[in-house]
Protein backbone atom coordinates (compact mmCIF):
# COMPACT_ATOMS: atom_id res chain seq x y z
CA UNK A 1 0.00 0.00 0.00
CA UNK A 2 2.68 2.43 0.98
CA UNK A 3 4.82 1.76 -1.90
CA UNK A 4 2.45 3.65 -4.73
CA UNK A 5 3.80 5.47 -7.17
CA UNK A 6 2.53 9.30 -7.71
CA UNK A 7 1.71 7.97 -10.87
CA UNK A 8 -0.08 5.02 -9.35
CA UNK A 9 -2.00 7.23 -7.29
CA UNK A 10 -3.63 9.45 -10.60
CA UNK A 11 -4.62 6.47 -11.58
CA UNK A 12 -6.70 5.52 -9.18
CA UNK A 13 -7.72 9.07 -9.22
CA UNK A 14 -9.41 8.69 -12.15
CA UNK A 15 -11.77 6.04 -11.80
CA UNK A 16 -13.19 7.81 -9.06
CA UNK A 17 -14.84 10.28 -10.96
CA UNK A 18 -17.48 8.30 -12.65
CA UNK A 19 -18.36 7.72 -9.11
CA UNK A 20 -18.56 10.79 -7.57
CA UNK A 21 -21.40 11.68 -10.72
CA UNK A 22 -23.25 8.12 -9.74
CA UNK A 23 -23.46 9.96 -6.34
CA UNK A 24 -24.65 12.93 -7.83
CA UNK A 25 -27.17 11.39 -9.56
CA UNK A 26 -27.93 9.59 -6.77
CA UNK A 27 -28.45 12.54 -4.42
CA UNK A 28 -30.42 14.23 -7.39
CA UNK A 29 -32.91 11.56 -7.65
CA UNK A 30 -33.27 11.52 -3.67
CA UNK A 31 -34.16 14.90 -4.18
CA UNK A 32 -36.80 14.11 -6.70
CA UNK A 33 -38.27 11.59 -4.59
CA UNK A 34 -38.66 13.96 -1.55
CA UNK A 35 -40.34 16.34 -3.60
CA UNK A 36 -42.92 14.22 -5.23
CA UNK A 37 -43.71 12.82 -1.52
CA UNK A 38 -43.92 16.55 -0.56
CA UNK A 39 -46.22 17.53 -3.76
CA UNK A 40 -48.29 14.06 -2.73
CA UNK A 41 -49.29 15.34 0.75
CA UNK A 42 -49.63 18.69 0.15
CA UNK A 43 -52.27 17.63 -3.04
CA UNK A 44 -53.87 14.83 -0.48
CA UNK A 45 -54.71 17.73 2.25
CA UNK A 46 -56.37 19.92 -0.30
CA UNK A 47 -58.52 17.06 -1.80
CA UNK A 48 -59.85 16.58 1.47
CA UNK A 49 -60.01 19.53 3.27
CA UNK A 50 -61.20 21.19 -0.19
CA UNK A 51 -64.21 18.78 -0.94
CA UNK A 52 -65.01 19.36 2.36
CA UNK A 53 -65.37 22.56 1.83
CA UNK A 54 -67.00 22.57 -1.79
CA UNK A 55 -69.28 19.46 -0.61
CA UNK A 56 -70.92 21.80 2.73
CA UNK A 57 -71.05 24.91 0.30
CA UNK A 58 -73.07 23.11 -1.98
CA UNK A 59 -75.25 21.20 0.76
CA UNK A 60 -74.71 18.20 -0.53
CA UNK A 61 -72.89 17.52 3.59
CA UNK A 62 -75.06 19.26 6.03
CA UNK A 63 -72.84 21.52 7.76
CA UNK A 64 -74.85 22.30 10.63
CA UNK A 65 -73.99 18.54 11.29
CA UNK A 66 -70.38 18.05 10.11
CA UNK A 67 -68.99 21.33 9.97
CA UNK A 68 -67.13 22.89 7.30
CA UNK A 69 -63.36 24.05 7.23
CA UNK A 70 -63.48 27.83 6.95
CA UNK A 71 -65.91 27.79 9.85
CA UNK A 72 -63.30 25.82 11.88
CA UNK A 73 -60.91 27.85 11.03
CA UNK A 74 -63.35 30.88 12.07
CA UNK A 75 -63.74 29.27 15.30
CA UNK A 76 -60.43 28.59 15.81
CA UNK A 77 -59.73 32.17 15.35
CA UNK A 78 -62.52 33.12 18.21
CA UNK A 79 -61.48 30.31 20.68
CA UNK A 80 -57.53 32.21 20.70
CA UNK A 81 -58.99 36.20 20.65
CA UNK A 82 -62.24 35.81 22.57
CA UNK A 83 -61.45 32.86 25.04
CA UNK A 84 -64.27 30.69 26.06
CA UNK A 85 -66.92 30.70 28.84
CA UNK A 86 -64.38 28.98 30.83
CA UNK A 87 -61.37 31.23 30.49
CA UNK A 88 -58.86 31.88 27.72
CA UNK A 89 -58.17 28.93 25.73
CA UNK A 90 -54.38 28.99 26.76
CA UNK A 91 -55.89 28.72 30.44
CA UNK A 92 -58.08 25.40 29.27
CA UNK A 93 -55.17 23.96 27.19
CA UNK A 94 -52.91 24.37 29.96
CA UNK A 95 -55.26 22.34 32.59
CA UNK A 96 -55.38 19.63 29.90
CA UNK A 97 -52.04 19.65 28.83
CA UNK A 98 -51.06 19.35 32.40
CA UNK A 99 -53.37 16.45 33.12
CA UNK A 100 -52.03 14.30 30.08
CA UNK A 101 -48.68 14.98 30.98
CA UNK A 102 -48.84 14.28 34.74
CA UNK A 103 -51.04 11.06 33.99
CA UNK A 104 -48.46 10.00 31.41
CA UNK A 105 -45.57 10.69 34.09
CA UNK A 106 -47.69 8.63 36.02
CA UNK A 107 -48.55 5.38 34.64
CA UNK A 108 -45.17 5.37 32.76
CA UNK A 109 -43.63 5.38 35.99
CA UNK A 110 -45.73 2.92 37.49
CA UNK A 111 -45.51 0.29 34.49
CA UNK A 112 -42.25 0.43 33.93
CA UNK A 113 -41.69 -0.54 37.73
CA UNK A 114 -44.54 -3.73 37.48
CA UNK A 115 -43.76 -4.31 34.48
CA UNK A 116 -39.76 -4.90 35.09
CA UNK A 117 -40.73 -6.02 38.35
CA UNK A 118 -43.32 -8.91 37.64
CA UNK A 119 -40.87 -9.58 34.38
CA UNK A 120 -38.27 -10.68 35.80
CA UNK A 121 -39.79 -12.52 39.28
CA UNK A 122 -41.43 -15.78 37.86
CA UNK A 123 -43.50 -16.01 41.37
CA UNK A 124 -44.79 -12.44 41.68
CA UNK A 125 -46.26 -12.35 38.16
CA UNK A 126 -48.51 -15.70 38.81
CA UNK A 127 -49.72 -14.15 41.81
CA UNK A 128 -50.36 -10.38 40.19
CA UNK A 129 -50.82 -11.65 36.42
CA UNK A 130 -53.99 -12.72 36.47
CA UNK A 131 -55.69 -9.57 38.32
CA UNK A 132 -53.87 -7.18 36.08
CA UNK A 133 -55.60 -9.22 32.99
CA UNK A 134 -58.83 -8.85 34.50
CA UNK A 135 -58.49 -5.39 35.31
CA UNK A 136 -57.00 -4.90 31.87
CA UNK A 137 -60.23 -6.17 30.69
CA UNK A 138 -62.64 -4.01 32.09
CA UNK A 139 -63.29 -0.77 29.81
CA UNK A 140 -61.37 1.88 31.56
CA UNK A 141 -63.19 4.71 30.53
CA UNK A 142 -65.94 4.00 33.09
CA UNK A 143 -63.48 4.51 35.47
CA UNK A 144 -63.41 8.16 34.93
CA UNK A 145 -67.19 8.53 36.16
CA UNK A 146 -65.75 6.66 39.74
CA UNK A 147 -63.22 8.85 39.53
CA UNK A 148 -64.50 11.95 39.28
CA UNK A 149 -67.64 10.70 41.74
CA UNK A 150 -64.76 10.19 43.99
CA UNK A 151 -62.31 12.89 44.00
CA UNK A 152 -64.77 15.62 42.31
CA UNK A 153 -64.16 17.92 39.41
CA UNK A 154 -60.55 19.46 39.77
CA UNK A 155 -57.52 17.71 37.78
CA UNK A 156 -56.54 14.71 40.26
CA UNK A 157 -59.13 12.50 39.22
CA UNK A 158 -57.98 13.71 35.49
CA UNK A 159 -54.45 12.64 35.94
CA UNK A 160 -55.87 9.60 37.42
CA UNK A 161 -57.84 8.25 34.33
CA UNK A 162 -55.00 9.26 32.24
CA UNK A 163 -52.28 7.22 34.20
CA UNK A 164 -54.88 4.16 34.21
CA UNK A 165 -54.66 4.11 30.16
CA UNK A 166 -51.09 5.05 30.20
CA UNK A 167 -50.25 2.10 32.72
CA UNK A 168 -51.12 -0.94 30.64
CA UNK A 169 -49.82 -0.07 27.60
CA UNK A 170 -46.48 0.54 29.25
CA UNK A 171 -46.59 -1.95 31.42
CA UNK A 172 -47.25 -5.50 28.81
CA UNK A 173 -44.44 -3.63 26.87
CA UNK A 174 -41.88 -3.59 30.08
CA UNK A 175 -43.10 -7.06 31.29
CA UNK A 176 -42.36 -8.33 27.87
CA UNK A 177 -39.48 -6.80 27.58
CA UNK A 178 -37.81 -7.84 30.59
CA UNK A 179 -39.22 -11.77 29.18
CA UNK A 180 -37.40 -11.25 25.82
CA UNK A 181 -34.07 -10.38 27.40
CA UNK A 182 -31.17 -12.13 25.90
CA UNK A 183 -30.05 -14.97 28.21
CA UNK A 184 -26.55 -15.26 27.20
CA UNK A 185 -26.18 -11.52 28.24
CA UNK A 186 -27.85 -12.77 31.46
CA UNK A 187 -25.38 -15.47 32.57
CA UNK A 188 -22.42 -13.57 30.57
CA UNK A 189 -22.84 -10.50 33.86
CA UNK A 190 -23.49 -13.56 36.25
CA UNK A 191 -20.69 -15.16 35.42
CA UNK A 192 -18.88 -12.04 35.98
CA UNK A 193 -19.78 -11.96 39.24
CA UNK A 194 -22.85 -9.47 38.90
CA UNK A 195 -25.28 -8.94 41.63
CA UNK A 196 -29.33 -9.28 40.78
CA UNK A 197 -29.59 -5.42 41.32
CA UNK A 198 -26.42 -5.28 38.79
CA UNK A 199 -28.03 -8.04 36.50
CA UNK A 200 -31.13 -5.79 36.55
CA UNK A 201 -29.44 -2.55 35.77
CA UNK A 202 -26.77 -3.29 33.13
CA UNK A 203 -28.77 -6.17 31.51
CA UNK A 204 -32.79 -6.23 31.96
CA UNK A 205 -33.56 -2.82 32.08
CA UNK A 206 -31.51 -1.48 29.00
CA UNK A 207 -32.52 -4.22 27.29
CA UNK A 208 -36.39 -3.61 28.08
CA UNK A 209 -35.66 -0.29 27.37
CA UNK A 210 -36.48 -0.65 23.35
CA UNK A 211 -40.04 -1.92 24.51
CA UNK A 212 -41.30 0.59 26.98
CA UNK A 213 -39.89 3.51 24.52
CA UNK A 214 -41.65 2.17 21.70
CA UNK A 215 -45.01 2.27 24.08
CA UNK A 216 -44.49 5.69 24.74
CA UNK A 217 -45.43 7.02 21.86
CA UNK A 218 -48.82 4.99 22.27
CA UNK A 219 -49.09 5.66 25.66
CA UNK A 220 -48.95 9.79 25.54
CA UNK A 221 -52.08 9.22 22.80
CA UNK A 222 -54.03 7.56 25.47
CA UNK A 223 -52.39 10.24 28.56
CA UNK A 224 -54.51 12.63 26.32
CA UNK A 225 -57.60 10.59 25.73
CA UNK A 226 -57.81 9.84 28.99
CA UNK A 227 -57.73 13.76 30.30
CA UNK A 228 -60.54 14.62 27.62
CA UNK A 229 -62.53 11.94 28.19
CA UNK A 230 -62.80 12.66 31.96
CA UNK A 231 -62.69 16.32 31.28
CA UNK A 232 -65.74 16.01 29.10
CA UNK A 233 -67.41 13.35 32.02
CA UNK A 234 -66.94 16.28 34.73
CA UNK A 235 -64.99 19.27 34.66
CA UNK A 236 -64.36 23.23 35.36
CA UNK A 237 -61.72 23.82 32.82
CA UNK A 238 -59.90 22.12 30.09
CA UNK A 239 -60.55 20.99 26.19
CA UNK A 240 -62.51 18.31 26.89
CA UNK A 241 -65.12 20.68 29.03
CA UNK A 242 -64.50 22.74 25.70
CA UNK A 243 -66.18 20.45 23.32
CA UNK A 244 -68.58 19.13 25.58
CA UNK A 245 -70.24 22.26 26.00
CA UNK A 246 -69.85 22.96 21.86
CA UNK A 247 -71.46 19.50 22.07
CA UNK A 248 -74.54 20.68 23.34
CA UNK A 249 -75.34 23.98 21.81
CA UNK A 250 -75.07 22.00 18.44
CA UNK A 251 -71.43 23.72 17.24
CA UNK A 252 -69.20 20.67 15.59
CA UNK A 253 -66.90 23.71 14.28
CA UNK A 254 -65.84 24.79 18.04
CA UNK A 255 -65.22 20.63 18.78
CA UNK A 256 -63.47 20.36 15.37
CA UNK A 257 -61.12 23.21 16.45
CA UNK A 258 -59.96 21.67 19.99
CA UNK A 259 -59.36 18.10 17.94
CA UNK A 260 -57.03 20.99 15.99
CA UNK A 261 -55.36 22.12 18.76
CA UNK A 262 -55.23 18.87 20.38
CA UNK A 263 -53.43 17.36 17.26
CA UNK A 264 -50.98 20.22 17.16
CA UNK A 265 -49.99 18.83 20.90
CA UNK A 266 -50.00 15.25 20.37
CA UNK A 267 -48.07 16.05 17.58
CA UNK A 268 -45.41 17.94 19.28
CA UNK A 269 -45.23 15.06 22.28
CA UNK A 270 -44.52 12.75 19.38
CA UNK A 271 -41.42 14.78 18.56
CA UNK A 272 -40.17 14.67 21.84
CA UNK A 273 -40.72 11.18 22.32
CA UNK A 274 -39.40 10.29 18.86
CA UNK A 275 -36.09 12.64 20.17
CA UNK A 276 -35.75 10.97 23.81
CA UNK A 277 -36.11 7.43 21.25
CA UNK A 278 -33.10 8.72 19.24
CA UNK A 279 -31.01 9.96 22.46
CA UNK A 280 -31.80 6.31 24.36
CA UNK A 281 -31.74 4.46 21.38
CA UNK A 282 -28.75 5.63 19.66
CA UNK A 283 -27.14 2.52 19.75
CA UNK A 284 -29.33 0.27 17.04
CA UNK A 285 -28.81 -0.61 13.66
CA UNK A 286 -30.26 2.11 11.52
CA UNK A 287 -32.68 0.07 9.44
CA UNK A 288 -33.93 -0.89 12.76
CA UNK A 289 -35.23 2.81 13.38
CA UNK A 290 -36.03 3.73 10.07
CA UNK A 291 -38.33 0.88 9.52
CA UNK A 292 -39.95 2.09 13.06
CA UNK A 293 -40.29 5.86 11.42
CA UNK A 294 -43.10 4.81 8.99
CA UNK B 1 7.97 -9.26 21.52
CA UNK B 2 4.87 -8.60 24.50
CA UNK B 3 7.58 -7.51 26.98
CA UNK B 4 5.25 -5.17 29.02
CA UNK B 5 3.21 -7.39 31.70
CA UNK B 6 -0.03 -8.54 31.57
CA UNK B 7 -2.78 -6.22 33.69
CA UNK B 8 -4.10 -7.95 36.65
CA UNK B 9 -7.47 -7.89 37.44
CA UNK B 10 -8.46 -6.03 41.22
CA UNK B 11 -9.10 -9.76 42.65
CA UNK B 12 -6.01 -11.24 41.15
CA UNK B 13 -7.26 -14.73 40.36
CA UNK B 14 -5.14 -17.55 42.26
CA UNK B 15 -3.05 -19.07 39.38
CA UNK B 16 -1.56 -21.38 41.40
CA UNK B 17 -1.29 -25.23 41.03
CA UNK B 18 -4.10 -25.89 42.83
CA UNK B 19 -6.12 -22.65 42.29
CA UNK B 20 -7.03 -22.81 38.71
CA UNK B 21 -7.05 -26.52 38.63
CA UNK B 22 -11.08 -28.11 37.02
CA UNK B 23 -12.36 -30.96 38.45
CA UNK B 24 -15.22 -32.41 37.10
CA UNK B 25 -16.14 -35.55 38.88
CA UNK B 26 -19.35 -38.09 37.80
CA UNK B 27 -21.23 -35.42 36.90
CA UNK B 28 -24.68 -35.91 35.77
CA UNK B 29 -27.34 -33.66 34.44
CA UNK B 30 -30.87 -34.02 34.24
CA UNK B 31 -33.63 -31.95 32.50
CA UNK B 32 -37.04 -31.78 33.21
CA UNK B 33 -38.89 -31.19 29.27
CA UNK B 34 -42.21 -29.77 29.09
CA UNK B 35 -44.01 -33.30 29.19
CA UNK B 36 -42.62 -33.98 32.74
CA UNK B 37 -40.32 -36.36 31.89
CA UNK B 38 -36.97 -36.43 32.78
CA UNK B 39 -34.06 -36.10 30.09
CA UNK B 40 -30.56 -36.79 30.75
CA UNK B 41 -28.18 -34.93 29.08
CA UNK B 42 -24.72 -35.58 30.71
CA UNK B 43 -24.21 -39.34 32.52
CA UNK B 44 -21.11 -39.75 34.85
CA UNK B 45 -18.57 -37.01 32.92
CA UNK B 46 -15.10 -37.24 34.55
CA UNK B 47 -12.75 -34.88 33.27
CA UNK B 48 -9.57 -33.24 35.11
CA UNK B 49 -8.22 -30.06 33.67
CA UNK B 50 -4.85 -29.06 35.10
CA UNK B 51 -3.62 -25.35 36.05
CA UNK B 52 -3.09 -23.71 32.71
CA UNK B 53 -3.57 -26.25 30.51
CA UNK B 54 -6.11 -25.94 27.30
CA UNK B 55 -8.56 -28.57 27.24
CA UNK B 56 -11.01 -29.20 24.19
CA UNK B 57 -14.31 -30.63 24.06
CA UNK B 58 -15.54 -31.99 21.29
CA UNK B 59 -18.81 -34.57 20.11
CA UNK B 60 -21.96 -34.57 18.10
CA UNK B 61 -24.37 -31.79 18.56
CA UNK B 62 -26.83 -31.95 21.81
CA UNK B 63 -24.22 -34.74 23.28
CA UNK B 64 -24.29 -32.21 26.06
CA UNK B 65 -20.96 -29.95 26.00
CA UNK B 66 -22.89 -26.89 26.67
CA UNK B 67 -24.67 -28.59 29.27
CA UNK B 68 -21.23 -29.39 31.01
CA UNK B 69 -19.71 -26.09 30.25
CA UNK B 70 -22.80 -24.52 32.45
CA UNK B 71 -22.00 -26.78 35.40
CA UNK B 72 -18.47 -25.82 35.60
CA UNK B 73 -19.26 -21.92 35.58
CA UNK B 74 -21.71 -22.09 38.48
CA UNK B 75 -24.47 -20.87 36.30
CA UNK B 76 -26.42 -24.43 36.64
CA UNK B 77 -26.29 -27.20 39.79
CA UNK B 78 -25.36 -30.80 39.10
CA UNK B 79 -27.97 -33.42 39.38
CA UNK B 80 -25.41 -35.72 40.87
CA UNK B 81 -21.35 -35.56 40.81
CA UNK B 82 -19.37 -32.75 41.30
CA UNK B 83 -17.08 -29.94 39.63
CA UNK B 84 -14.48 -28.75 41.68
CA UNK B 85 -12.13 -25.55 40.89
CA UNK B 86 -9.24 -25.21 42.57
CA UNK B 87 -9.92 -27.83 45.22
CA UNK B 88 -13.29 -26.17 46.21
CA UNK B 89 -16.71 -27.72 45.61
CA UNK B 90 -18.41 -25.26 42.66
CA UNK B 91 -21.65 -24.32 44.27
CA UNK B 92 -23.14 -20.95 42.42
CA UNK B 93 -21.12 -18.71 40.40
CA UNK B 94 -17.26 -19.38 40.87
CA UNK B 95 -15.37 -16.34 40.63
CA UNK B 96 -12.23 -15.96 38.73
CA UNK B 97 -14.07 -17.65 35.67
CA UNK B 98 -14.81 -15.85 32.08
CA UNK B 99 -17.34 -17.60 29.76
CA UNK B 100 -17.31 -17.01 25.88
CA UNK B 101 -20.54 -17.86 24.12
CA UNK B 102 -20.62 -18.74 20.63
CA UNK B 103 -23.91 -16.58 20.21
CA UNK B 104 -22.80 -12.84 20.63
CA UNK B 105 -23.47 -12.05 24.36
CA UNK B 106 -21.94 -8.21 24.16
CA UNK B 107 -24.46 -5.49 25.36
CA UNK B 108 -25.52 -3.52 21.87
CA UNK B 109 -26.45 -0.58 24.02
CA UNK B 110 -22.84 -0.09 25.42
CA UNK B 111 -19.94 0.99 23.34
CA UNK B 112 -17.19 -1.34 22.25
CA UNK B 113 -15.18 0.34 25.18
CA UNK B 114 -18.45 0.16 27.90
CA UNK B 115 -18.43 -3.44 26.65
CA UNK B 116 -15.21 -4.48 27.53
CA UNK B 117 -15.47 -2.59 30.94
CA UNK B 118 -17.42 -5.01 32.58
CA UNK B 119 -16.09 -7.15 34.10
CA UNK B 120 -13.34 -4.96 35.97
CA UNK B 121 -16.70 -2.39 36.98
CA UNK B 122 -18.21 -5.75 38.05
CA UNK B 123 -15.32 -6.83 40.35
CA UNK B 124 -15.73 -3.02 42.28
CA UNK B 125 -13.11 -1.31 40.07
CA UNK B 126 -12.93 2.86 39.95
CA UNK B 127 -14.01 4.03 36.52
CA UNK B 128 -11.17 5.71 35.04
CA UNK B 129 -8.99 2.66 35.74
CA UNK B 130 -11.25 0.05 34.04
CA UNK B 131 -11.36 2.70 31.34
CA UNK B 132 -7.60 2.41 31.04
CA UNK B 133 -7.47 -1.43 31.42
CA UNK B 134 -10.33 -1.71 28.86
CA UNK B 135 -8.72 0.44 26.22
CA UNK B 136 -5.29 -1.61 26.90
CA UNK B 137 -7.23 -4.67 26.54
CA UNK B 138 -8.73 -3.10 23.09
CA UNK B 139 -5.23 -2.49 21.45
CA UNK B 140 -3.98 -5.99 22.60
CA UNK B 141 -6.89 -7.45 20.39
CA UNK B 142 -6.24 -4.96 17.75
CA UNK B 143 -9.15 -2.91 18.08
CA UNK B 144 -7.24 0.93 19.02
CA UNK B 145 -9.54 3.29 17.31
CA UNK B 146 -12.46 1.62 17.84
CA UNK B 147 -13.91 2.33 21.58
CA UNK B 148 -17.01 4.15 20.59
CA UNK B 149 -18.60 2.01 18.31
CA UNK B 150 -21.55 0.24 19.26
CA UNK B 151 -21.55 -3.86 18.42
CA UNK B 152 -23.42 -3.84 15.42
CA UNK B 153 -20.62 -1.63 13.59
CA UNK B 154 -18.57 -4.08 13.61
CA UNK B 155 -17.94 -7.34 11.13
CA UNK B 156 -18.02 -10.69 13.20
CA UNK B 157 -14.37 -11.23 13.96
CA UNK B 158 -14.24 -7.57 15.51
CA UNK B 159 -16.95 -8.51 17.39
CA UNK B 160 -15.20 -11.42 18.12
CA UNK B 161 -12.45 -9.59 19.63
CA UNK B 162 -14.02 -7.40 21.53
CA UNK B 163 -15.64 -10.59 23.41
CA UNK B 164 -12.34 -11.74 24.12
CA UNK B 165 -10.81 -9.21 25.39
CA UNK B 166 -14.26 -8.29 27.94
CA UNK B 167 -13.11 -12.06 28.79
CA UNK B 168 -9.55 -11.71 29.40
CA UNK B 169 -9.37 -8.60 30.92
CA UNK B 170 -10.91 -9.73 34.19
CA UNK B 171 -7.08 -12.29 34.26
CA UNK B 172 -9.73 -15.42 34.84
CA UNK B 173 -7.98 -18.64 36.28
CA UNK B 174 -10.17 -20.23 34.30
CA UNK B 175 -11.54 -19.36 30.91
CA UNK B 176 -14.33 -21.71 29.35
CA UNK B 177 -15.46 -21.34 25.49
CA UNK B 178 -18.25 -22.45 24.02
CA UNK B 179 -17.85 -23.03 20.14
CA UNK B 180 -16.31 -19.07 20.38
CA UNK B 181 -15.53 -18.88 16.93
CA UNK B 182 -17.99 -21.12 14.84
CA UNK B 183 -19.70 -18.58 13.39
CA UNK B 184 -16.47 -17.24 11.70
CA UNK B 185 -15.60 -17.87 7.94
CA UNK B 186 -12.53 -19.76 7.94
CA UNK B 187 -9.63 -17.24 7.71
CA UNK B 188 -10.74 -15.04 10.50
CA UNK B 189 -11.38 -18.21 12.09
CA UNK B 190 -6.98 -19.02 12.11
CA UNK B 191 -6.63 -15.67 12.87
CA UNK B 192 -8.86 -15.54 15.73
CA UNK B 193 -7.06 -18.95 17.14
CA UNK B 194 -3.60 -17.11 16.93
CA UNK B 195 -5.31 -14.43 18.76
CA UNK B 196 -6.27 -16.60 21.63
CA UNK B 197 -3.17 -18.63 21.50
CA UNK B 198 -1.03 -15.48 21.84
CA UNK B 199 -3.21 -14.38 24.22
CA UNK B 200 -3.23 -17.37 26.44
CA UNK B 201 0.02 -17.95 26.90
CA UNK B 202 0.86 -14.86 28.33
CA UNK B 203 -2.07 -15.27 30.98
CA UNK B 204 -2.20 -18.92 31.08
CA UNK B 205 -6.16 -19.52 32.54
CA UNK B 206 -7.42 -23.02 32.17
CA UNK B 207 -9.02 -23.50 29.01
CA UNK B 208 -12.11 -25.93 28.59
CA UNK B 209 -12.95 -24.89 25.27
CA UNK B 210 -16.03 -26.61 22.55
CA UNK B 211 -15.63 -27.04 19.33
CA UNK B 212 -16.94 -29.43 17.00
CA UNK B 213 -14.01 -28.54 14.56
CA UNK B 214 -11.23 -31.13 14.96
CA UNK B 215 -8.63 -29.35 13.31
CA UNK B 216 -9.37 -26.54 16.16
CA UNK B 217 -9.37 -28.61 18.63
CA UNK B 218 -6.26 -30.10 17.90
CA UNK B 219 -4.39 -26.84 17.12
CA UNK B 220 -5.23 -25.38 20.02
CA UNK B 221 -5.30 -28.00 23.02
CA UNK B 222 -3.31 -29.90 25.43
CA UNK B 223 -5.99 -32.45 25.30
CA UNK B 224 -8.66 -33.49 23.61
CA UNK B 225 -11.82 -35.38 25.42
CA UNK B 226 -14.41 -36.62 22.99
CA UNK B 227 -17.99 -36.98 24.47
CA UNK B 228 -20.18 -39.94 23.35
CA UNK B 229 -23.93 -39.23 21.51
CA UNK B 230 -26.35 -37.77 24.31
CA UNK B 231 -26.43 -38.78 27.32
CA UNK B 232 -23.03 -37.60 27.00
CA UNK B 233 -20.32 -38.78 28.81
CA UNK B 234 -16.22 -38.83 27.85
CA UNK B 235 -15.34 -41.64 24.85
CA UNK B 236 -11.38 -40.73 24.88
CA UNK B 237 -8.81 -38.81 26.19
CA UNK B 238 -6.21 -37.77 23.96
CA UNK B 239 -2.76 -35.91 24.87
CA UNK B 240 -1.85 -33.59 22.48
CA UNK B 241 2.07 -33.55 22.43
CA UNK B 242 2.71 -30.99 19.52
CA UNK B 243 5.76 -28.43 21.04
CA UNK B 244 4.38 -24.47 22.35
CA UNK B 245 4.88 -22.24 21.76
CA UNK B 246 2.30 -23.80 18.68
CA UNK B 247 3.09 -20.65 15.75
CA UNK B 248 0.45 -20.55 13.16
CA UNK B 249 -2.54 -22.83 13.35
CA UNK B 250 -2.84 -22.62 9.69
CA UNK B 251 1.19 -23.86 9.74
CA UNK B 252 0.93 -27.06 12.10
CA UNK B 253 -2.40 -28.42 10.43
CA UNK B 254 0.33 -30.06 8.23
CA UNK B 255 3.10 -31.37 10.44
CA UNK B 256 3.33 -35.36 10.32
CA UNK B 257 2.53 -35.26 14.05
CA UNK B 258 -0.59 -33.17 13.88
CA UNK B 259 -2.12 -35.40 11.03
CA UNK B 260 -1.49 -38.71 13.13
CA UNK B 261 -3.55 -37.26 16.14
CA UNK B 262 -5.87 -35.84 14.36
CA UNK B 263 -6.48 -39.29 12.79
CA UNK B 264 -6.69 -40.66 15.91
CA UNK B 265 -9.31 -38.43 17.15
CA UNK B 266 -11.48 -38.74 14.18
CA UNK B 267 -11.51 -42.67 14.00
CA UNK B 268 -12.86 -41.88 17.56
CA UNK B 269 -15.24 -39.68 16.93
CA UNK B 270 -16.66 -41.06 13.72
CA UNK B 271 -18.63 -43.61 15.15
CA UNK B 272 -20.63 -41.17 17.67
CA UNK B 273 -21.24 -38.44 14.93
CA UNK B 274 -22.31 -41.28 12.53
CA UNK B 275 -24.61 -42.71 15.31
CA UNK B 276 -25.80 -39.19 16.18
CA UNK B 277 -26.98 -38.17 12.56
CA UNK B 278 -28.80 -41.61 12.04
CA UNK B 279 -30.30 -41.05 15.31
CA UNK B 280 -31.48 -37.39 14.22
CA UNK B 281 -32.10 -38.86 10.84
CA UNK B 282 -34.40 -41.76 12.32
CA UNK B 283 -36.41 -39.09 14.44
CA UNK B 284 -37.20 -36.87 11.34
N1 LIG C 1 -32.36 -26.08 30.07
C1 LIG C 1 -32.58 -27.24 29.43
N2 LIG C 1 -33.76 -27.87 29.56
C2 LIG C 1 -34.00 -29.05 28.91
N3 LIG C 1 -33.13 -29.63 28.09
C3 LIG C 1 -31.94 -29.05 27.90
C4 LIG C 1 -31.61 -27.81 28.54
N4 LIG C 1 -30.36 -27.46 28.15
C5 LIG C 1 -29.94 -28.41 27.31
N5 LIG C 1 -30.88 -29.38 27.16
C6 LIG C 1 -30.76 -30.60 26.34
O1 LIG C 1 -29.58 -31.25 26.69
C7 LIG C 1 -28.94 -31.77 25.55
C8 LIG C 1 -27.52 -31.31 25.47
O2 LIG C 1 -27.52 -29.95 25.19
P1 LIG C 1 -26.18 -29.10 24.98
O3 LIG C 1 -25.36 -29.24 26.20
O4 LIG C 1 -26.58 -27.73 24.59
O5 LIG C 1 -25.51 -29.85 23.76
P2 LIG C 1 -24.22 -29.43 22.93
O6 LIG C 1 -23.70 -28.16 23.48
O7 LIG C 1 -23.29 -30.57 23.07
O8 LIG C 1 -24.66 -29.30 21.51
C9 LIG C 1 -29.76 -31.35 24.34
O9 LIG C 1 -30.54 -32.45 23.92
C10 LIG C 1 -30.62 -30.27 24.87
O10 LIG C 1 -31.87 -30.27 24.23
MG1 LIG D 1 -23.73 -26.23 22.61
Amino acid sequence: MTTLTHSGSRKIEKPMEPEAAAKAAGRSKARRRTMSIWIGRVALAVIVIGGWQWFTTEGWVDKFFFGQPSEIWSSLVKLFTEGTAFGTIWENLWITAQEAFLGFILGTLVGVVLGILLGSNKYLSAVVGPYIRIVNSIPRIVLGSIFIVAFGLGVFPKILLAAVLVFFVVFFNAFQGVREVDQNLVANVRVLGASPIQVAMHVTIPSAMTWIIASLHTAFGFAIIGALVAEVLGAQQGIGLIISQAQGTFDPNTVFACMVIIAVVTLAAEYLIGALEHKLLKWRPPNRSEAQAI
Amino acid sequence: MNSNHPHRAPRAADKTEEGARIEIAGLTKRYLTPKGETFTAIQDVTVNVEAGQFCSIVGPTGCGKSTTLAQVSGLERPSAGSVSVGGSLVEGITNGVSYMFQADALFPWKSVLSNVMMGPILLGMPKREATDLARDWLRRVGLAGFEDRYPHQLSGGMRKRVAMAAALINNPRILLMDEPFGALDVQTKAIMQNELLKLWEELRPSVLFITHDLDEAVALSDKVVIMTTSPGSVKDVFDIDLPRPRGNVQEIRHEERFLELQGHIWESLKDEVTRAYARTAGAA
